[in-house]
Formats: structure tokens, C-alpha cells, sequence
């Protein structure tokens, strides 16, 4: 239920979110979502890709500090009032989200979203018993 | 004025007469007090008695900052504790930070030698100092502000810092004489600036600069921007603090008071003299001290030294402005750094040896800063923020704590800091001095 | 016991003999008084133009009250009754609005300063054989040089460290064996929580003795230093307007402050009424300084709040104890032994145009540290939706704050609304320590 979140550290440089992005390109790997936090020194860009232990292995290999974090991609109604509904159920629940970005594309008439959990346990818990689907590692390498 | 003009314009047959009478008295007191000593003479092959005059002085060992180290705390010294009135301490390489103490004579000596650094800057009895060093354990503050005491003058210790607070004291009380880092001087000007003070029309008329290398260049800034005779002074605590040498109005090198800090200047690899006029590593005795006195203390500052007698009358021999370090250690913000103290700091963090650059700068006017780039490695980089910011924060305050400085922590990316042959290029010093 | 004076003939002195040292001195010091442009104002107006003309103490109450105030507008020279070359040494206190109050000293004020703090330490059965580590600030602030002048005097090894640096503070005592420390009770026990992490354990620190000062505190804290400690703890009181350290300190039966009384007037008064209590009620501590002739002050009012002991002490000293401080009348801070006056906070945040005008100042513990917490509301124009200038903001808010009144503030950015609204004059500093 968990997929895998490469997680590259990057100094506040011009041009490095291009050199990551154009050795994946380069590579053939292909990026689902991506989001980039800030502070005023560096920066984690956060990317869900189509092979995963290829990707970290190729970052690795050219000298960017890259991990592996496990998150969530869940399912919203595309529609507004869709995503509230849906962290309605996590505050009413005491699901603390840490950041959540959405995916590049739709891949269905759902939106996609990455959640990580301060509790990914009580999160797949509490998404289960609420009925809102999660998309599997497996479903995102196919999408 | 001449504050000891008896000894400072000295004939110098006279002069070597009273230096050899100190230096017999000397070797002698400190072999039968110190046992670490002692068997540093023994050591040399050398007697107490074959000590007769200064020029003996060649026969016996050298002193350095790594003996002070490996006998920190007392193992140096001459007197028990319980005579020691005073104790300072300053920045050691790694470790052990060096330890300073001083009987009641000896803060004597050093309230004297500092009213000779005054007078000789061109302080007058009835005048009012601002005394803008680092009060506590650093010997810079106390010691102006003994000197001060010692000549009578009106004494506003206002420390280092607060700069609005300082402008505002020269403003209301028109001190003559400033005493901070020369830095601190352009810093202040700057702002100064900002709060629409005019630096020229300022009331300081002598600063008595120091505890940093600084330039003539530097010089004629401050002099330009202030309106001021700025003129250098010298000294570190190993051998007393300030008060080993200052320059007098002539800024014609630096009258280091050789009665009591017996100068040698030496080629640094072989230990012997250098020819006349010519650089070396300076080496100072401590002809008179009680606590801690020094035989052939070797500074690594690097220096010429001059025995002309000085259009100002002094006989005492002038140093000239510092011209190099034998080691490593940088000063910033007038505090003496070695690069070793933060690699002991990072290895200590995490168990990790990262890869780490020390960089330091001086923006036109403001202060130094030091930056340290250390590089992420996997060990260390986490998804959270959070995690980076707190082992950045760590970092930080740590080599904070042992530097006394703060300094800026950059996380840098693997193999972006330069590597030659397998040992990284520690320290990037931008500053023009 | 044997008890240690420094001065015993006048620590033990009769009443009568230190009331005549009073009234004798106390009409010098009008004579001093009177040659400084506030105090001829002031005294004039209540028909005192000459040292004779306090015929009594009981004459005290004709001299009008000195305020904190009137130390501010007498900045800079208003209160100096002696010519500027009589003047050496130049020591500041901290202002309400950051204007300093300045107090001058001729040389032979600082002798008797000297004097005086050399005849607290000695009280307290401190030696020249202790080594003695001064943590309290050096510089303008008098608590540092006040303690080193007085421990030169004994005769002291004196280590003059100053505050900071808790990990270097805890290596020193170690390594230089002190047995006596200058210290705030909230550091002091900020120094027992870091032990562990220095790895250095109480067995290895050879302190016997702590001069506790700069900031209010209960009996209980007291007991609780020295329990934890295990070494003992004298309360010190003294503040810059009237020399700095050594107006009352503990003698070994630490029964409370004897206030050296042929140096200073003592009087508790009713802060709203003026009226002078008596000994055993609580009110405002009034002091008038006897010994410093450069800066006279005359019945200041301190705004501390404690009650004079009626008995005697077991000492032999005739001099009255002072309370431990129980209180303010005003609304000034003491963080970390730092005064600060909320409207000091306010004035530096009001000048930083990102800070909007709703913010929140909080002082809370962290541990046995105290903490200022400065919460701001984000001014919703100058937010450009990057983090780094968030950063950069809060940045600039704590060494503002750390610049001008030497304290690390810990800064939070929070949404416009989220702090409560201050309604016209509402209290903006809420104090949320629990008393110590």
C-alpha cells in the first residue's frame, strides 16, 4: 500500500533541479510527481517515479545524496470540495499529514495525491476503514 | 609621554645589563619551581648556572603552544594556585583550551606595560578610553581597562557589542581613545552611517587597534573615515595580553617593551636568528613573570624587528605589523581560530568525518563571518526538514561554543568542496587584511 | 561558629554609633547632592539647600523620593556632583526605553565600593584560598566588575568568565578547581541539568559556595540549588543606581540580607501612599547611598518589594536584613538576570516594518532557563510565499532583539488572526512562569 518516495537533497544552485531532471530523462525514467521544499539554504526535492530503485541507484551513481521514504498515493474526488472531504477524515481522526503534493498527470477521472504520514500505519488504517482507495507501487509503475 | 621612560629610552648597554640580570634571576627561579621546566633545561644540557647573560639566552629550549597543551592546566606554572590572583584563558588547537595565570605582581607588570601602551598611542592623564574589546576571559578588555587604572583615566567599559549603545556613549561622553578591533572600527562606521552619525566628526582621536592582523591599507580607512591616529598594538596572552608592543604616533613599527618580553626573531624550520632586518618567527621571554612565565615562547607570528632608537625618543626595539602565521590558525572578529577546533567539533557530531570548508569573509564595513560548508552524505540526510535544519542548528551551536564566535553552517552537496591530492583545502580566507 | 567580618567593628557596631555614621554622612552626601542640577532643583523645592539643614534622621522624609524616571531625563550629567576629571569610571543600568541610566564614580567611590562588596564576600566565610568564578557579565553592567573588584580585594583567584558558554563554564570549574561562582539561581541550575551531557559529574567540581543574585527567587529555589548541588547558596542584592552588587548580602546563617546600613538608608514604603513601614512589613525598598559622592541618590525608589527583618541576627551583626525580593511594582522582566521593560520589546519590534501590530510576547521556562518567546502575526503584504523570506524575517526579529537587549528570543511566524487581539492598552507581555 506504501509506495516509494526518492527524496534528493539539493543546494539552492542554478541548474540542479535540471541536472536531476535531465539524468532521469536521459535514463528513460519517467516522474509522477514532484515537489520541492525550501528553506533559505537547501532544498529537498521529493519525486514518485516509474523505477524507483533504478532512479536512486542512477542519483547515487552521479553524486547527488538521495533516500528512500515511503508514502502514500490516494485517490480525491476531482472535484471541488473533493480533497476537503478527504482531510476532513484524517483531522477528525488525528491523522497528522508531515506534506502532500499531487501527481503530473490524472490517471483516471480521480486525482492523485502524496501524502506523508507522521503515522503511515494509522493513515492506511484509517483510509481503509473510510473506503478511499490508495494506489498501489505496482498500479504506478503500470500507469 | 613616556609612561617608564627610565626604561623605554634605556641606553642599550644599560638595557642588556638589566635584561641579563632578569634572565639569570629567571632561569634560576623558574628551574627551582617547575618541574616541567626543569627538565626541559636538564634536557638541553644546561644549567641554571651557565646562564650569565641575555646572549645565554640562545642555550636554553624553546617554549610552544603544544607544551602548554600537554600540561594544561598547571603544569607550566612556577607558583602554587593559591597565588595566582587571576586567571584568563584563550583558544587552544584542539581540546585543551591554553591556560594564563597571574600572581599580584603580575598584574602589576601588566597594568604597567599596558599604561606604557597607552601613553605610547598618545594617551594623556585626564583623558577618557571607551574600552570596546571583550571583557572576561579574554584578555583584551581587563587588560586595557588595568592600564587604564593604572594611569588614571576615565574608563567606560563598555565591552564588545552593542554598537548603537557604543555610538551613542562617543557621542555623550567624547572619549578620546577608542580601544576595540580595528574590524569593530569600520563596523561602526558603517553604522554610524546608518543611524546619521557623521564618523569624521566623531570625538575618538586615538584607537588603539589590535587582537586581529590588519593592513595599512585598513589603516588609512579608518584614520580617513574616523578622523582618528589609528595605530596598532600587539600582544597574546600567553604572554600577558595586550601590552607586548604598540606603535607610537611615528607608525613606525611597534615598540615591543624588551625589559620584560625579551625578543628573538628566528627562521621558523632551523630555530636560529635570522640576519638583521630580515623576517621570522617571533620568539618571546618573559624575563619577569611569577604564575607562568615563558622561556623562548615561540608565537608563529611572523614578524621583522628593528633596533634603531625611534624618532619618539623610545630605545625599546620595534616590531613590525604581523606579517604571517607559521600555522594554520586564522583570527576573526579578534578571536584566534584553528582550523583543527572545528574538525574536532564535526567529527564529534554523529560519529561522521564530512568533508568540511572553512570560509571566512569581511564584507566592506561589517564584520567577519565564517562560514562552515559541510557536505551531505547519506549518513546524515534525512527527508525531514526538519532533521537537516536541526543537524545544521547543532553544528552550529557547537562550534559556536568552543569558538565563541557564531559562525554560519552551509549543507552542501557530496564533492562540491575542493579536494587536492586527497586532503581538502580547509580554509578559504576571502579577506583582504 | 566563628563568624568572619571583614570590618568587625562596624558590622557590630551599636545602633546609635551606625545611626550617627548615618546622619553624618547623610549630610555630606546633601552637600554632594547639591551640586548636581537635579538635586538642587529637587532639594530646593523642599526647602533643603544645605547639609545641615537634616538635623535628624527623623528629617529623612522631607527629601522627595528619586525615581527610575528621574534618572532617565537626568541623562546624561544631571545627577553628577563632581566635575568630569574627578570622574574614572563611567557604569550604565539598563533604561526603560533603551535610553541608558548612567552612574559615575570618582576613585575613591570605587574604593568604597570595593569596600563594601570585599565585606559581602568575606561575610559569607568565601577566603583569598578560594578560587572564584565570576559568571555575571562584564562591562557596563556592574555585577561583573562590581564582584571582581571586591574579590581582588580578598585576595581571590579570580577566574572572570561571565555568562554564556555553559559547557566551557562547566569544564573551567573543573578544571580550575573554583569553589565559589557569581551566578543566577536559573543558570546555576541550568548548569546542574548539563552536567550529564558534559560528562562531567558533581563529584569532579570542587564548588563549595554560590553568591546568588540578579534575580528573584524563593527560599524553596534556594534549598532546591543546594540540595542538588550540595553546596550553599547566599543571596546578593544590588542594583547599578546605588553601585552595582554589595548593597545587602547573606552572612553564613543565610537568614536573609544584611543591608550594610553606615553605607545605605533602608526604608520599606507603601508604594501608593509614600508612608515609611515598619520593620516586618511588606512594601517598596527605598535606598539612599552614602558612600558614592560623584552620583548622589537619595531615597530611590527601587520598585522592589520586601520587608525589613525586625530581630537580630545570630552573626552579632547589628545590621537589619533585607527580605529576599517578593515582587515588582512595575512591569519589568528579568529574563535570565538580563532587566528588560516590555516596552523596551515593543519599541524594537515596532521598528521592524514586517512585524504587523499584532504580536504576542510571552516569558516561559525552558528547563531552568528562562525564555522569551516573541509570537508576530504575518503582515499579509509584505508575505511573497517563500520560505527563505519567512526565514530571513524571523532572523532579523531575534538579533534585532539580541542586539539591543542582549537576549535570544525565540521567534514564531503564525497567521494574521491567530493571536489574540489587544484591546487599547491590553497587557502584550504575559509572564507564564511559575514563581520560583
Amino acid at each position: 500500500m506504501k509506495i516509494t518516495q526518492i527524496s534528493v537533497f539539493l543546494e539552492n544552485r542554478k541548474g540542479r533541479l535540471f541536472d536531476v531532471c535531465s539524468l532521469l530523462g536521459d535514463n528513460e525514467i519517467n516522474i509522477r510527481a514532484l515537489t520541492i521544499a525550501e528553506t533559505e539554504s537547501f532544498g529537498v526535492l521529493r519525486i514518485v517515479v516509474d523505477k524507483s530503485d533504478v532512479a536512486v541507484k542512477l542519483l547515487k551513481d552521479n553524486g547527488f545524496v538521495a533516500n528512500l521514504t515511503h508514502v502514500v498515493a490516494v485517490e480525491v474526488g476531482d472535484k471541488p470540495g473533493g480533497l476537503a472531504s478527504v482531510l476532513k477524515v484524517f483531522a477528525d481522526n488525528d491523522v497528522n499529514i508531515e506534506y502532500m503534493y499531487g501527481f503530473v498527470e490524472k490517471f483516471s477521472d480521480k486525482a492523485l495525491l502524496v501524502f506523508r504520514f507522521a503515522d503511515t500505519d494509522l493513515a492506511q488504517q484509517i483510509l481503509a476503514k473510510n473506503s478511499i482507495k490508495v494506489v498501489t507501487e505496482k498500479e504506478i509503475e503500470g500507469l | 609621554m613616556i609612561w617608564k621612560e627610565q626604561v623605554e629610552c634605556a641606553d642599550p648597554a644599560d638595557l642588556k645589563n638589566l635584561q641579563s640580570d632578569y634572565l639569570r634571576k629567571l632561569t634560576a627561579y623558574i628551574y627551582n619551581n617547575c618541574p616541567v621546566y626543569k627538565k626541559k633545561i636538564d634536557d638541553a644540557g644546561v644549567k641554571p648556572e651557565d646562564v650569565k647573560s641575555i646572549d645565554d639566552i640562545k642555550k636554553l629550549p624553546f617554549t610552544t603552544k603544544v607544551d602548554m597543551r600537554d600540561h594544561y592546566p598547571y603544569g607550566l606554572f612556577s607558583t602554587g594556585q593559591s597565588e595566582v590572583r587571576e586567571i584568563h584563558v584563550s583558544s587552544g588547537t584542539t581540546g585543551n583550551p591554553t591556560l594564563v595565570g597571574y600572581t599580584k605582581d603580575d598584574v602589576k607588570l601588566w597594568s604597567d606595560v599596558m599604561a606604557r601602551t597607552m601613553c605610547c598611542a598618545g594617551a594623556e592623564p585626564g583623558d577618557t578610553i571607551q574600552i570596546a574589546y571583550g571583557y572576561g576571559l579574554f584578555t583584551g578588555g581587563l587588560g586595557f581597562h588595568y592600564g587604564a587604572m593604572e594611569m588614571g583615566l576615565r574608563i567606560i567599559p563598555t565591552s564588545a557589542g552593542q554598537t548603537a549603545r557604543q555610538l551613542k556613549i562617543m557621542q555623550e561622553f567624547k572619549p578620546r581613545i577608542i580601544a576595540c578591533t580595528p574590524s569593530y572600527a569600520l563596523y561602526m562606521a558603517e553604522e554610524a552611517r546608518d543611524i546619521g552619525i557623521d564618523p569624521a566628526k566623531g570625538n575618538w582621536k586615538i584607537g588603539i587597534f589590535g587582537a586581529e592582523p590588519w593592513s595599512n591599507s585598513i589603516r588609512r580607512e579608518i584614520e580617513e573615515i574616523w578622523n582618528m591616529l589609528a595605530t596598532d598594538v600587539y600582544g597574546l596572552s600567553e604572554i600577558i595580553g595586550p601590552g607586548v608592543a604598540q606603535e607610537c604616533p611615528h607608525k613606525d613599527g611597534l615598540h615591543i617593551f624588551s625589559d620584560v618580553f625579551y625578543p628573538e626573531i628566528i627562521n621558523p624550520d632551523t630555530g636560529e636568528d635570522v640576519a638583521d632586518g630580515e623576517d621570522g618567527e617571533l620568539v618571546i621571554t618573559t624575563l619577569t613573570k611569577q604564575a607562568i612565565p615563558l622561556i623562548r615562547y615561540r608565537t608563529r607570528d611572523i614578524v621583522s624587528i628593528n633596533y634603531e632608537k625611534c624618532r619618539c625618543g623610545r630605545t625599546s626595539p620595534r616590531i613590525s605589523k604581523i606579517k604571517g602565521r607559521t600555522d594554520d590558525m586564522i583570527v576573526v572578529r579578534g578571536i584566534n581560530v584553528f582550523p583543527s577546533q572545528i574538525e574536532h567539533v564535526l567529527v564529534g557530531i554523529e560519529g561522521t568525518q564530512p568533508y568540511y570548508q572553512i570560509v571566512v569573509d569581511r564584507k566592506a564595513h561589517k564584520l567577519d563571518e565564517v562560514e562552515v560548508l559541510v557536505e551531505v552524505e547519506e549518513k546524515i540526510f534525512s527527508d525531514e526538514i526538519k532533521e537537516l535544519k536541526e543537524l545544521q542548528d547543532k553544528i552550529r551551536k557547537e562550534i559556536g561554543a568552543v569558538l565563541s564566535i557564531g559562525v554560519k553552517v552551509t549543507l552542501v552537496e557530496p564533492k562540491t568542496i575542493e579536494r587536492s591530492m586527497g586532503k581538502s583545502k580547509r580554509i578559504v580566507d576571502k579577506r583582504t587584511l | 561558629m566563628d563568624i568572619p567580618y571583614w570590618n568587625k567593628e562596624i558590622e557590630t557596631a551599636d545602633r546609635a554609633t551606625i545611626e550617627k555614621i548615618q546622619l553624618e554622612r547623610l549630610g555630606k552626601m546633601l552637600s554632594s547632592a547639591l551640586r548636581s542640577p537635579f538635586y538642587k532643583r529637587l532639594l530646593g523645592e523642599a526647602g533643603i539647600s544645605s547639609g545641615d539643614d537634616i538635623k535628624s534622621l527623623d528629617d529623612l522624609h522631607r527629601i522627595p523620593f528619586t525615581t527610575k524616571d528621574d534618572l532617565r531625563k537626568s541623562f546624561p550629567t544631571g545627577m553628577m556632583s563632581v566635575d568630569m576629571e574627578q570622574v574614572v569610571r563611567i557604569h550604565s543600568s539598563s533604561g526603560t526605553t533603551g535610553i541608558p541610566t548612567v552612574i559615575y564614580f570618582s576613585s575613591q567611590d570605587v574604593k568604597n565600593w570595593t569596600d563594601l562588596v570585599a565585606r559581602c564576600i568575606v561575610s559569607t566565610g568565601a577566603t583569598s584560598k578560594d578560587v572564584f568564578q565570576n559568571m555575571m557579565t562584564y562591562g557596563l553592567f556592574t555585577g561583573g566588575l562590581g564582584l571582581h573588584y571586591g574579590a581582588e580585594a580578598v585576595g581571590m583567584t579570580i577566574i572572570p568568565i561571565g555568562g554564556g558558554n555553559t559547557k566551557r563554564q562547566i569544564k573551567v570549574m573543573k578544571d580550575f578547581h573554583t569553589t565559589v561562582l557569581h551566578i543566577t539561581p536559573s543558570y546555576l541550575l541550568h548548569i546542574h541539568s548539563k552536567l550529564g551531557d558534559v560528562g562531567i559529574s558533581r563529584d569532579e567540581l570542587a564548588i563549595k559556595k554560590a553568591f546568588v543574585g540578579a534575580e528573584p527567587h524563593s527560599e524553596n529555589t534556594r534549598l532546591k540549588i543546594q540540595e542538588l548541588l550540595n553546596i550553599d547558596a547566599y543571596n546578593s542584592y544590588g542594583l547599578s543606581e546605588l553601585n552595582g552588587p554589595g548593597v545587602a548580602f547573606e552572612c553564613v546563617y543565610k537568614k536573609d540580607m544584611h543591608v550594610w546600613e553606615d553605607a545605605y538608608i533602608v526604608e520599606i514604603i507603601d508604594p501608593k501612599t509614600g508612608e515609611v513601614l515598619e520593620d516586618g512589613q511588606e512594601g517598596e525598598v527605598v535606598l539612599t547611598n552614602l558612600i558614592r559622592h560623584a552620583t548622589p541618590i537619595l531615597r530611590y525608589r527601587t520598585r522592589d518589594l520586601a520587608f525589613l527583618h525586625p530581630g537580630k541576627c545570630e552573626c552579632g551583626r547589628t545590621h537589619r536584613r533585607l527580605s529576599r525580593i517578593l515582587g515588582r511594582t512595575d512591569d519589568m522582566l528579568i529574563i535570565n538576570g538580563v532587566n528588560v521593560f516590555p516596552s523596551q520589546i515593543e519599541e524594537i519590534l515596532m521598528q521592524i516594518p514586517e512585524v504587523g501590530t499584532n504580536y504576542q510576547i510571552y516569558v516561559n521556562k525552558k528547563g531552568s532557563l528562562d525564555r522569551l518567546i516573541v509570537k508576530v502575526e504575518i503582515y499579509p503584504k509584505m508575505f511573497l510565499g517563500e520560505a527563505s523570506q519567512l526565514d530571513a524575517l524571523k532572523n532579523k526579529i531575534k538579533e534585532e532583539l539580541r542586539s539591543s537587549i542582549v537576549i535570544n528570543a525565540v521567534i514564531e511566524l503564525h497567521e494574521p488572526g491567530a493571536l489574540p487581539i489587544s484591546e487599547g492598552k491590553a497587557q502584550r507581555v504575559v509572564d507564564q512562569r511559575p514563581k520560583m
